[in-house]
């Protein structure tokens, strides 16, 4: 039973290969990585291996990729994976008070996931949202990412929060995706 | 009120897409770029006094001309879209909201160096960017824009999106390239310089996403006009990003040459209300850190270097009086930390070092040789590695020091920090104060 994109992600895949010279298929790697991501949950070694083969790589290259970037997740996330910018201008605008309330409400310490799946909270560093501080950027199970900006407002947090919260049964858990992209 | 380029369709409804964006005026100039042959569109650049907005300054003309010019010889142009610099967010807002800006730009720079293949290098967090930027690229293959053959000139030139997985040291050209490549973002010994061995080990153009969205309008007014918007040297307007303590943060287009308490004062609103002004960071984290009697210091690589700083990104952050120097020093030095890609060693354990000496003295636990044990590691650091991450570390932690000497001292004599925590955000506190 080995992992498979689904058809829509095998389209994807094919796509992203287009993009590169057909001799530097390493060249996908990055978007492939966070396509597989978004296929699978989470890049475990079996991921990277099927990466390795689909692009005729050696696995310790995708290995050594994979672990490079912050965005490649080595372990599986929560369905919401919140990650609140506490760099310079966040820092001063109320990045850090952020991160507590989140702490408090979400009811998980920074770099926890809660033992439902739904939540993982991550402090990181500058995402390019200077001007709207503070702010957090959420990657859902499926891949996508939203920034939530100027959260600097309590009834703003409490609308994003719910907004999040509504959005949670239609995510997949990143723990199970493995199992249902066999074939 | 100035005439705007950069950010004319920030506020036009849609201008992301391509009727909107043609309505506007968009893609005109390309009949015009495509009357023009290599020398005089390089000559053009050169006259408008434009230079890269990614933080280095390097005049981008002077940059095209390093491009070889075999028209047979495979070439890459990279845009830098991976913007990361702490205090910088204004080449997202190109990307986001007039994102064939940077398509038209990709096109002429192509036409004019002979550059088959583009790739946009943006940041993977940023994916309202990329899908922008995707919708924008479709409709312009659509529209014969881009492919084969476009608009019947015989211009054959594909750009695709290439969107990256989180790494700041990948905004460097060389761990840019390595990123695009597929591999760690651990830049290169230069030379060779892209221009001669770069993506693929082809020759590769990487410029930053706003230094390609104001070709356009060289192109379309002339260089001489361009350059006679800045100031000396310093061509044409650019995007400031002001963020921090100020009333008004957000992005603004202005000339080059303006002064940072003009664009503080008609742009971001001065100080909130009961703040003042402590220190300010012109050009995003690792420029040196510059104190309320530098206001009038012009926006401009060389009149900032004269003012004890840099010009950097041109995004300005601003810091009130409640702002401990200590911790801002340990918070950045963390970060450098943090991003450092390893390979050199003056940098993956002095920007660790830094960070640990820096937060002692912050938690209360400094001692008085500290204060020189951390110029020992940063004087370790700089000059002695394969990039700029690690000398990005050196200038502000240095500049914090001999700028506020005294902070630093009483950190370290009363064993902690006498600073509030970090701030709530004004409004926040007033809608709890309010609710009490």
């Amino acid at each position: 039973m080995s992992l498979q994109f689904s058809e829509k992600g095998e389209e994807k895949f094919q796509e992203i290969l287009g993009r590169y010279p057909e001799t530097k298929k390493m060249a996908a790697l990055l978007p492939v990585l966070l396509l597989a991501q978004s296929e699978f949950g989470w890049v475990s070694v079996e991921v990277m291996d099927y990466l390795a083969e689909r692009l005729e790589l050696h696995p310790a290259k995708v290995l050594s990729t994979a672990t490079f970037y912050s965005m490649v997740n080595k372990q599986p996330m929560g369905k919401c994976h919140v990650q609140v910018c506490t760099t310079l201008s966040c820092a001063l605008r109320g990045g850090y008070e952020l991160l507590d309330t989140l702490e408090e409400q979400l009811g998980i310490n920074t770099g926890e996931t809660s033992s439902d799946g739904n939540w993982t909270l991550s402090e990181v560093e500058c995402l390019a949202s200077c001007g709207t501080a503070p702010m957090f950027q959420v990657t859902y199970s499926d891949g996508e990412i939203d920034y939530f900006e100027d959260l600097g407002d309590p009834d703003r947090l409490e609308a994003v929060l719910s907004e999040l919260n509504a959005k949670l049964a239609s995510l997949p858990d990143p723990r199970k995706m493995h199992d249902e992209r066999r074939n | 009120m100035e005439e705007k380029f950069l950010s004319r369709h920030f506020t036009v409804d849609k201008a992301f897409n391509l009727d909107v964006f043609k309505e506007q005026g968009g893609y005109s100039v390309l009949g015009k770029a495509f009357s023009m042959d290599t020398d005089s569109i390089i000559a053009e650049m050169k006259k408008s006094n434009l230079r890269g907005r990614g933080g280095a300054g390097f005049p981008t003309g002077v940059k095209w001309g390093f491009m070889p010019r075999d028209s047979d010889v495979e070439k890459y142009l990279v845009i830098n879209a991976d913007e990361g610099e702490p205090g910088t967010f204004k080449d997202r807002y190109i990307m986001e909201l007039d994102p064939h800006r940077l398509v038209e730009g990709c096109i002429i720079t192509a036409w004019a160096l002979g550059l088959r293949t583009g790739y946009i290098f943006v940041r993977g967090e940023l994916q309202l960017a990329i899908r922008r930027l995707e919708q924008a690229i479709r409709q312009a293959y659509d529209a014969n824009l881009l492919g084969k053959n476009i608009m019947g000139k015989g211009l054959d030139f594909d750009l695709y999106v290439h969107s990256s997985a989180g790494a700041y040291i990948c905004g460097e050209e060389t761990g840019l390239i390595e990123g695009l490549e597929g591999k760690p973002g651990q830049p290169r010994m230069k030379p060779p310089f892209p221009a001669v061995v770069g993506v693929f080990g082809k020759p590769t153009l990487v410029n930053n996403v706003e230094t390609i969205a104001s070709v356009p309008f060289i192109i379309e007014r002339g260089g001489d006009f361009w350059a006679k918007l800045g100031i000396e040297k310093n061509g044409g307007p650019k995007l400031f990003g002001l963020s921090g303590h100020i009333k008004n943060p957000g992005v603004y287009e202005a000339p080059c040459g303006i002064t940072v308490g003009e664009l503080l004062e008609r742009f971001g609103g001065g100080m909130l209300d009961g703040s003042e002004l402590k220190a300010f960071i012109p050009g995003g984290s690792s420029c040196a850190v510059m104190t309320p009697d530098k206001l009038d210091a012009q926006m401009g690589y060389e009149t900032l270097r004269e003012a004890g700083s840099s010009m950097g990104t041109g995004c300005i952050t601003f810091m009130d009086e409640t702002t401990c120097m200590v911790r801002l020093s340990a918070r950045l030095a963390h970060f450098y930390h943090h991003e450092s890609c390893g390979q050199c060693t003056p940098c993956r354990e002095g920007t660790g070092w830094a960070y640990k000496v820096l937060n002692a003295i912050e938690a209360g636990r400094g001692r008085q040789e500290d204060l020189d044990l951390i110029m020992d590691v940063i004087e370790n650091i700089e000059g002695n590695t394969i990039c700029a991450h690690g000398d990005s570390l050196v200038i502000p932690v240095r500049s914090y020091i001999q700028t506020f000497p005294q902070e630093f001292q009483d950190h370290i004599d009363r064993k902690g920090c006498p600073f509030p925590v970090w701030q709530k955000r004004r409004k926040f506190a007033a809608a709890e104060a309010a609710a009490e």
